[in-house]
């Protein structure tokens, strides 16, 4: 999996793509949002706009970043879901626990 | 069975890197056999869960156990078994994951993802005494004979 870093209006963004799956594509999205969190960032944006594969696992690190960065104060919002990581989340009715977005500049906003 | 359905039989190590192996093989096949990638995406979900169970909770990750795959690949139906060499493994142990107390758990969806993209998926007892799970999928026939489904 490939994950770049950016930050807009205070906002850092995870540009994720490739397989987030069990083994390297979820340790490596909690790697990279532990280190998002250590940096003191509590604006968190998870773009999977490029993301092909998630399973159980890649979706449990996605869960789990979501309460890590709420718990703390923080806010973890999703943008660019493509529609097979939609229907998974939807599936497991994770969907409605997400905020979600289509439109970056509209996600910046909403923080 | 018919004469165009592809066996194969594959053994692995518990690792994590071998599903990717495990998947591809499959979804090649599966190709071969005209099937549309839209089906290829979430029966190769429902694989990929399947032998990750068998790594992480059958064989402890133990490199030394291995991960047998056994697929029955037709232009209509798909058949996977797979067994691993744990200790064997209770369906009705895992929880509901669409349970409000369990939304936020962080484990305990891969079977009910298996659930939803398989059309059968039982748990039996392999010889030796680990998980033997069988996953079939029925693709819908063909509209025509280069169609892909």
């Amino acid at each position: 999996m490939k994950i770049e870093k950016r930050t807009r209006d205070g906002v850092t963004i995870l540009d994720l793509g490739g397989k987030i799956t069990i083994g390297k594509g979820d340790v490596a999205l909690r790697e990279a949002v532990h280190q998002t969190q250590s940096d003191g960032a509590t604006k968190m944006l998870i773009n999977l706009k490029d993301v092909t594969t998630i399973d159980s696992s890649g979706v449990g690190e996605l869960v789990s970043a979501f309460t890590t960065v709420t718990n703390r104060g923080g806010k973890l919002k999703l943008l660019n879901l493509p529609a097979k990581v939609n229907d998974i989340l939807q599936i497991t009715q994770l969907i409605t626990v997400f905020e979600v977005f289509e439109n970056e500049d509209e996600a910046i906003r909403s923080f | 069975m018919s004469s165009n359905d592809r066996e194969l039989h594959l053994t692995i190590a518990s690792r994590f890197e071998n599903i990717e192996l495990v998947q591809t093989v499959v979804d090649d096949a599966l190709r071969e056999q005209g099937v549309a990638e839209d089906s290829r995406h979430w029966v190769g979900l429902a694989l990929r869960e399947a032998v990750a169970n068998a790594i992480k909770h059958g064989n402890r990750q133990d490199p030394g156990k291995q991960v047998e795959i056994e697929a029955t690949v037709g232009t209509d139906e798909l058949t996977l078994r797979v067994l691993d060499e744990g200790a064997g493994f209770d369906p009705r142990s895992v929880v509901d994951p669409l349970a409000p107390e369990n939304r936020f758990r962080t484990s305990g969806r891969g079977i009910f993802y298996m659930k939803r993209f398989m059309d059968d998926v039982e748990f039996g007892t392999s010889a030796s005494g680990g998980t033997e799970l069988t996953l079939r999928k029925r693709f819908a026939p063909a509209q025509g004979a280069s169609q892909e489904r």
